[in-house]
């Protein structure tokens, strides 16, 4: 079971279009969380890729990480970063997406947490039906489903809670 | 960081993706794309040797693409998908929708 740890007390400054990315590293020798990164990102689609690395290398330093393992958590960062910044904050400058990268013993487990209204995941189609294949938008959830081991949302659905096994 | 663009001399257009494909720079791939084929580009390889990773919107700008180049009468290719990338189009079943080269000089001799 996955386990919700407290936000950070926080958030500083690396949440305004504009400003250097910031993210927050805390290691320590508990088996349960290795190394927690924090960061919160402007609504701005133009940080993802920065953010996306800065994150996995801080998250993954000093480990021995697969090629395969660090391409699929780079891959469903930027999927759940997206969401979070088109469809949850709608690209509005004054929300923000905080997001939480531990690295366990066994895995790496991943929240992101924007501010709209939330979605209900289940709701989502099918894009590889031979209907949906030509759509161009639609597969990140899906996405983010192949790649993890564990997805949850929080119950308002503009929370999700992702877990990859390292292998 | 971006995409090359060079053509090659039997008339195909071969632009290659140098970092990453995802939201950020998904619209900046349609656009090159776009331009060339206002001007009359008709062939295009879109070469993945020196990508990172693809995300959904990056996949989706691909989708789109296609259709537009198929519209028009053109044609497209893919090549230099490694492992990793090649799941992620097996994953979406969207290696069905695309001609699929190990390399650009394959994919080349198939125009």
């Amino acid at each position: 079971m996955l386990e919700r740890v407290p936000e950070a007390p926080d958030p500083r400054e690396s949440d305004r279009t504009g400003l250097p990315l910031r993210v927050y590293v805390r290691r320590s020798g508990s088996i349960d969380s290795l190394v927690r990164v924090e960061t919160r990102l402007p609504s701005d689609v133009a940080v993802v890729e920065e953010a996306v690395e800065l994150i996995v290398r801080h998250c993954l330093s000093g480990t021995t990480a697969s090629q395969r393992f660090r391409f699929n958590l780079s891959v469903v960062l930027s999927e759940c970063l997206a969401n979070a910044i088109l469809c949850g904050n709608a690209q509005n400058p004054d929300k923000v997406v905080a997001v939480r990268a531990e690295l366990r013993r066994d895995s790496v487990e991943v929240e992101v947490t924007d501010e709209g209204d939330g979605f209900d995941p289940a709701t989502v189609r099918d894009p590889t039906t031979q209907d949906d294949l030509e759509e161009p938008c639609g597969r990140g959830l899906f996405l983010i489903r192949s790649l993890a081991d564990e997805v949850r949302f929080n119950p308002k659905g503009n929370s999700i809670c992702l877990m990859l096994r390292r292998k | 960081m971006g995409f090359t663009t060079e053509k090659n001399p039997g008339g195909v257009l071969v632009v290659r993706v140098e970092g990453q494909l995802i939201v950020g720079n998904r619209q900046e791939l349609k656009s090159v794309i776009q331009e060339a084929s206002d001007n009359g580009e008709r062939k295009f390889l879109i070469d993945f040797s020196k990508t990172g990773y693809i995300d959904s919107s990056g996949l989706g700008a691909l989708v789109s693409i296609s259709k537009k180049i198929r519209e028009q009468g053109g044609e497209l290719r893919l090549s230099g998908l490694n492992e990793d990338l090649r799941s992620l189009f097996e994953l979406t079943k969207l290696d069905t929708l695309f001609a699929i080269a190990d390399t650009s000089d394959q994919a080349l001799a198939a125009f």
